[in-house]
């Protein structure tokens, strides 16, 4: 039987462009992209996506959708985690849904895996790197009343249950849940795989699923924000570093270590 | 009039945490607030003098017969709907970040996470409002949250702890024993770690990619020891393979706010001072003058690490002897 496994995916903004190129447009609260560097799925959802290709490894035939909500999507972008091995692409895909707020967000997801479902494993990356949302599946959990793991560092599927390792920040605990559960994957689950050149080949030839808002029910107005977003803005750092500099390196290092004793820092 | 339901933590002595303390001065900030503290399980004697209302006590986490806080999570929302409060605190950590987002989803209330600055005002109606850093810090969002309740975390060494002491009165609530929860913890496994908790220290030495492997990482752990402190690493250099991801520090690791944080060998990418900026001072040692790390460090010498820093140990040794 194949196990159906949803991986929710987010679009956005290279995590790793540099802070010199990071600007808001303070009129209209909007990070404005910066030139030559394009969008990428979020690498906390690549975690989850090789959480779910672990399970194929190991030889259960999974079936593996993602499923992302916003606009103005990047193909080769949102490509990337079928090329890794990821049979299907659902974009909820309309103007007006990259402004919503986390509760917007879970009730779309909500309604799109009522409608594409039913799912085994709901699968989230542990947090987003853009607005850092880092209980979107935590919130889709309890709206669709599904069971909970966070954090999970390792999974193995046997018969109707996953067991599972879950990450504490000094150790881990040792958890069983049923299917169907929500789980949302730590980084310490393996760094993502590259795509071969076989899976980058067939992902290019896939087309997205998209749904719009009705498709699944749904219109703007239900997603009226909870939190209004009043400012978005870059802080100054006022903060002039005191460089410590002597004879040669060395020097440098025995007087950094005499001017923190000055300041009663050590 | 502001109620306000902090949800206080332990530290591994099982005293009151600084979360706790500094949740308490954050509280302070909203219009004429009334504090009742909750502890999961007794509260520990110190809460008798909290500068609060009252300390209110719910059934202790248990994790063989309580899933992922599943226990917590029902006597929280049982406590919110009997109590009504307008602001529920939590610390962000584990805890505070999977039961205060449960909750929220629960109750269909605002949830905020990760906040920096809090503030209420009377002229909106009680509107509370929140900052908190997005895109890995750089950035910072307001929100203005007109709902009730709202659910938020605050971030480690956002506000300074309160030392204040004051009589409140203590009670308890129970609500039902849920029913065996489908999800099964069945083992804790401690990792084996040595000297002060990362999170707790008051001095790290963290090291990133421009270290170049794991060797130097002992001169770093050398430098703690001396200062009492711990090792903390950039994400690079756990996903390296150079030191276990539990010394991470930043967004997806540890967030600290030690007295005074020694980077070494670290750019300074957001994402990692997403874990440190609270820090009261970063001390920067890079031999990249140009790196992001002196924009955020206080103190900084420009130089090779490897000659750097074996004079520094020694003056600090020194020092401290």
């Amino acid at each position: 039987m194949t196990v159906r496994i949803v991986v929710l995916a987010k679009q956005v903004p290279d995590p790793e462009t540099p802070p010199s190129q990071f600007k808001v447009d303070e009129s209209t609260n909007r990070v404005i992209p910066p030139n030559g560097v394009p969008p990428v799925v979020n690498g906390f959802d690549l975690n989850a996506v090789e959480a779910a290709l672990k399970l194929r490894d190991g030889g259960i035939d999974v079936e593996i959708t993602l499923l992302s909500v916003g606009t103005e999507f990047v193909l080769d972008a949102m490509k990337k985690p079928l090329a890794m091995g990821s049979d299907r692409l659902v974009l909820v895909d309309e103007p007006g849904l990259d402004k919503l707020d986390s509760a917007g967000t879970v009730k779309v997801l909500a309604a799109a895996i009522e409608k594409d479902g039913p799912f085994d494993l709901i699968l989230g990356g542990r947090q987003a790197s853009d607005w850092d949302q880092a209980h979107v599946t935590l919130g889709l959990a309890e709206v669709l009343g599904l069971p909970l793991v966070s954090l999970v560092q390792k999974l193995e599927l046997s018969g109707d249950s996953v067991q599972l390792q879950r990450a504490i920040p000094d150790g881990y605990q040792v958890v069983t849940a049923p299917i169907p559960s929500v789980l949302t994957i730590s980084n310490e689950i393996g760094e993502p795989r590259y795509p071969n050149l076989r899976g980058i080949m067939q992902a290019s030839r896939k087309q997205p699923e998209v749904f719009s808002l009705a498709d699944i029910g749904l219109s703007l107005d239900d997603l009226a924000p909870k939190m209004e977003l009043k400012r978005l803005y870059v802080p100054e750092l006022n903060r002039q570093v005191e460089l410590i500099e002597g004879e040669d390196e060395a020097d440098a290092g025995r007087k950094l270590a005499l001017r923190l004793r000055e300041e009663k820092l050590i | 009039m502001t109620t306000v339901l902090l949800v206080a933590e332990r530290d591994e002595k099982g005293e009151i945490g600084q979360s706790a303390r500094q949740a308490i001065t954050a509280a302070n900030g909203l219009q004429d607030a009334q504090i009742s503290v909750v502890f999961t399980g007794e509260a520990p004697d110190s809460a008798n003098a909290l500068p609060v209302g009252r300390v209110i006590t719910i059934s202790p986490i248990d994790s063989a017969d309580n899933g992922i806080y599943d226990q917590s999570t029902a006597d929280l929302m049982a406590l919110v709907s009997s109590d009504s409060p307008d602001v529920v605190m939590f610390a962000k950590s584990d805890f505070g970040s999977v039961v205060g987002a449960r909750l929220a989803f629960r109750i269909g209330a605002a949830f905020a996470p990760d906040c920096v600055e809090i503030s209420s005002d009377a002229d909106a109606g009680g509107a509370v409002g929140v900052t908190r850093p997005v895109y890995g810090g750089s950035a910072l969002a307001e929100f203005e949250i007109a709902s009730s309740p709202v659910i938020m975390t605050l971030r480690a060494g956002a506000f300074e702890a309160s030392t204040d002491t004051g009589a409140p009165a203590i009670e308890s609530f129970s609500s039902d024993r849920l029913p065996n929860r489908p999800v099964e913890v069945s083992e804790s496994v401690a990792e084996t770690r040595e000297g002060v908790r990362l999170e707790d220290a008051d001095f790290v030495v963290s090291g990133g990619r421009g270290l170049g492997g794991p060797e130097p990482f002992s001169i770093l752990a050398d430098l703690a020891d001396v200062l009492g402190g711990a090792v903390g690493a950039s994400r690079a250099a756990c996903d390296a393979g150079w030191i276990d991801h539990s010394h991470q520090v930043g967004l997806t690791g540890k967030t600290v706010s030690p007295d005074v944080y020694i980077a070494v060998g670290i750019s300074g990418a957001s994402q990692h001072m997403a874990g440190c900026s609270s820090s009261r001072a970063i001390v920067a040692i890079n031999k990249d003058g140009d790196s992001n790390i002196f924009k955020e460090a206080r103190f900084g010498v420009v130089g090779d690490w490897e000659k750097v820093l074996p004079s520094f140990l020694a003056t600090v040794r020194d020092l401290k002897a």
